[in-house]
């Protein structure tokens, strides 16, 4: 799960970390006011779950409340384009508002999940503001790296390790242990996937600051969070992915033409992937469960159908010990309650296919019937063609 | 020959009065496993699916020899599951729980490192040794005695994997779901290095999916190592970067992970690396002639 710039400025704080003075408005006026208190001068940044936001104007200084206010006005609402955010862009309908800081170094600092490893990593890296995967890409070794034992936790040595390969110095390095320490305990109190603080700052005066900050977190450890549970932002999300999370489906829309509903995680990317080998487009990324109930299937059906640029549906259900029979009726039911018209195409394999078959073909709907995966791929890419 | 479970398995299902764990008892009795011990905590001295209960792991040890556990307890509680089979001295535990948080997990391989506990999963469908085991949720009936090794990160494309292989005839040897989270606790490589000494396993079925590096890592080990023919097929080369396309371990992040990657590894180690997940069994039955 995703949240906002302020919001994992407000969780690092908590756990120690200096953040810029600041809060969050939903209204010009509202900005205006923290504008206020911060003495004027202030920085204006667009809060939308994508990176890259100064490139699409949506991070701007403000001179005074006034200026302040003209920009945050200017910001809620727009719609913000970022390298990040697709060509269709982010509406904006928050902004946040900060002190701005006298910045004599910029530095990279963000602990993710090291999947060899098995551990979390912190990564460090002396040029900050920067992509970091770009760094990676071209100098790699720029980027240090130093493993936290889940059982230690981040060791001082190791936070100083970090700081002297960044090139800090005396009372900065002083300065960034603790921080250090504290960015992994915030990583692992809330269960985080990515804690980032890029850039980390050293201002003109020594502090150590974070003036940019992105968390994510484990959806599977979110059970145990209610208080960052809360802090999800649906505006953010495609509304359909939304609708269907709420029905437990898994779901993600492209931007072809073939409808998928599959049983599994892995055959549902396979399904895609052949779709796109015979010459079609998917439409989107479906895991029905492995259960595939019927509830779950008219689910299913309802936010395909629901989208616009979909013209034929691809039903790749590999039952295994369900039973076919009892899954086409199931399917029967579901397609006649959501009222589908457009072409299906059933691939279904299980026990007693047979009768599975005869239930779909006598039910005067319009399922057309495939023998394996690939037959079933052809025959839908053809009908989302001819349409 | 086969890997990790045969005919003389016992095996302890943890979790086993739960839906699932009464679903998947009775499934892998009716196959031939020897489910021996059940245990959930609180209902030791019952009987359940013709098999006796336990409050601990330790007991069902002691009292049945059982010596694989399989578990089937919520995500809340899993990851204490697999710690208390390791404690027990299960020589292997299959987990098949989805939606275990992965901070749970990067403790349990911690913990679990230097122990003679192996652990595959967790998220995944089991291990099966046709003829002889099943330890998992996966249809029985799709499988068949043979000389093909199977592993795969997903379940219902192994499946699939396991039926086309059937359309031409060929039986498995074992097939190993490894699991689709980012922290599991066989990998690929570790199952390659399983398989290569076991003298029935013919050709090699590799069923990979996009996130993180674990079939690279699978493609260094071929190239030097393995003898018999290997096939793989990697899920995900029309996925969009940044999305987790269902399993928590499938995800192109920060730009790696893709297909196309894991794809040009697998090649390059001399793997016949497939396009479609349609020519799974064909592709397998060219290679065995």
């Amino acid at each position: 799960m995703k949240i906002h710039e302020y919001q994992a400025k407000q969780i690092l704080a908590r756990h120690g970390v200096a953040v810029p003075r600041g809060e969050v408005a939903f209204s010009s006026k509202e900005a205006a006011s923290i504008a206020g208190r911060l003495g004027g001068r202030c920085v204006v940044k667009a809060q939308i779950h994508a990176g890259g936001r100064g490139k699409g104007g949506g991070v701007r200084i403000a001179a005074d409340v006034e200026e302040a206010e003209a920009v945050a006005r200017q910001m809620i609402g727009m719609t913000l384009v970022t390298p990040q955010t697709g060509p269709q862009g982010k509406k904006v309908r928050r902004v946040l508002v900060e002190e701005t800081l006298e910045i004599a170094r910029e530095i990279y600092l963000g602990i993710t999940l090291d999947r060899a490893r098995g551990v979390p990593v912190v990564m460090a890296c002396a040029e900050g503001g920067v992509e970091i995967e770009e760094v990676a890409r071209r100098d790699p070794a720029a980027i240090v790296i130093e493993p936290i034992e889940p059982l230690l936790g981040l060791r001082p040595f190791q936070a100083r390790k970090l700081a002297f390969a960044l090139g800090l110095q005396g009372e900065a390095v002083v300065r960034a242990t603790p921080l250090m320490q504290s960015l992994a305990r915030a990583y692992e109190d809330t269960d985080a996937s990515l804690a980032e603080v890029n850039p980390l700052v050293l201002t003109r005066s020594g502090a150590l600051v974070a003036l940019d900050a992105k968390m994510t977190f484990d959806d599977n450890a979110l059970f145990r969070h209610p208080e960052i549970r809360e802090l999800r932002d649906k505006d953010e999300e495609d509304p359909l992915e939304v609708e269907a999370s709420a029905h437990a489906l898994n779901y993600i829309k492209l931007q072809g033409s073939v409808g998928c509903m599959v049983n599994g995680a892995g055959l549902a990317m396979a399904t895609m992937d052949l779709i796109k080998l015979v010459g079609g487009e998917p439409a989107n990324f479906l895991d029905v469960g492995g259960g595939a109930t019927s509830e779950q299937v008219a689910q299913a059906f309802r936010i395909l159908v629901s989208d616009a640029n979909v013209k034929a549906l691809f039903i790749n259900i590999f039952g295994g010990i369900l039973r076919v029979d009892v899954l086409a009726k199931g399917l029967v039911e579901a397609a006649r309650q959501v009222n589908v018209k457009m072409p299906m195409v059933a691939r279904l394999e299980g026990t007693n296919v047979e009768e599975g078959r005869r239930i779909l073909r006598e039910a005067g709907l319009s399922f057309t019937l495939a023998e394996g995966m690939l037959e079933g791929a052809e025959k839908v890419v053809a009908l989302a063609g001819a349409r | 020959m086969s890997i990790l479970v045969d005919e003389k398995s016992r095996v302890v299902v943890q979790g086993i009065t739960g839906r699932e764990g009464t679903f998947h008892t009775r499934q892998c009795r009716e196959y031939g496993t020897k489910v021996v011990a059940g245990v959930t905590p609180g209902r030791g001295g019952i009987v359940h699916e013709g098999v006796p209960v336990f409050n601990t792991v330790k007991e069902a040890v002691e009292h049945e020899a059982a010596e694989v556990s399989l578990i089937f307890v919520p995500p809340a509680s899993a990851a204490d599951a697999i710690l208390e089979a390791a404690d027990a001295g299960i020589r292997l535990v299959v987990c098949i729980t989805e939606g275990i948080p992965v901070s749970d997990m990067v403790r349990v391989r911690a913990a679990l490192r230097g122990r003679p506990t192996r652990l595959v999963g967790p998220n995944c469908p089991g291990i099966i040794s046709p003829g002889k085991c099943k330890v998992g949720i996966m249809p029985g009936y799709i499988h068949r005695p043979g000389a093909v090794g199977v592993v795969s990160r997903s379940g219902t494309l192994t499946y699939e994997a396991v039926a086309q292989l059937g359309r031409h005839g060929l039986g498995q040897s074992t097939c190993i779901g490894i699991g689709g989270d980012p922290i599991i606790g066989t990998t690929f490589l570790d199952a390659l290095r399983l398989f290569r000494e076991d003298g029935g396993t013919r050709a090699l079925v590799m069923i990979g999916e996009i996130g993180g590096g674990a079939e690279e890592e699978a493609a260094r080990y071929a190239a030097k190592e393995m003898r018999i023919p290997l096939v793989a097929f990697v899920a995900g080369q029309t996925a969009p970067p940044g999305k987790r396309m269902g399993h928590a371990g499938a995800i192109i992040a920060g730009g790696h992970g893709t297909a196309a990657e894991k794809m040009a590894a697998l090649s390059q180690a001399g793997v016949h690396v497939l396009k479609s997940p349609a020519e799974i069994g064909g592709a397998v039955k060219r290679l065995l002639g």
